[in-house]
């Protein structure tokens, strides 16, 4: 399958008890995107 | 989903020229719950009211960086080291199943 995530500009939302941001990050660049925004919430 | 994130959001799919075709929203959080609003709030605008994106449907394409379907395009051992944990802890299938009805949402209102 085409991988329509390359290329793509990401904006990230990972959250401190979840998947965190730059984790989310590193695998959208790795996958060909381009994050432009990333941010870890954190919900306490 | 805090005001600061909503604006900010806002700013980068409003102003700075990409069309919704360019533009992914990637999610991380543990709880399907908790992403389905964070994901209508990039969607259809912000549920609670309160933040920028109140009344705002951006209409932008709403992914969970756990569904199945992103998986084939993340390099096995990148995948490994940032989500390897997660596969066991996670329905990943069901937030699949979810995110891809949110964008089904999407595009037959919007």
């Amino acid at each position: 399958m085409e991988n329509w995530m390359r290329g793509k500009s990401a904006i990230v939302i990972g959250e401190r008890d979840g998947v965190q941001g730059p984790s989310i990050a590193q695998c959208v660049e790795a996958a060909g995107g381009k994050v432009v925004y990333a941010v870890t919430q954190c919900f306490v | 989903m805090d005001p600061e994130s909503q604006r900010n959001i806002k700013r980068i799919a409003e102003t700075e020229g990409l069309s919704k075709d360019q533009i992914i929203v990637v999610l991380g959080a543990s709880d399907i719950e908790g992403a389905e609003i964070s994901a209508e709030t990039v969607t259809f605008g912000d549920p609670s009211y309160t933040g920028p994106l109140a009344g705002v449907p951006l209409g932008l394409p709403v992914y969970h960086i756990l569904e199945p379907g992103l998986r084939q395009f993340i390099p096995g051992p990148v995948y490994e080291e940032h989500l390897g944990i997660w596969t066991t802890a996670a329905d990943t299938e069901e937030i699949g199943r979810r995110f891809k009805a949110i964008r089904e949402r999407v595009r037959s209102h919007l």
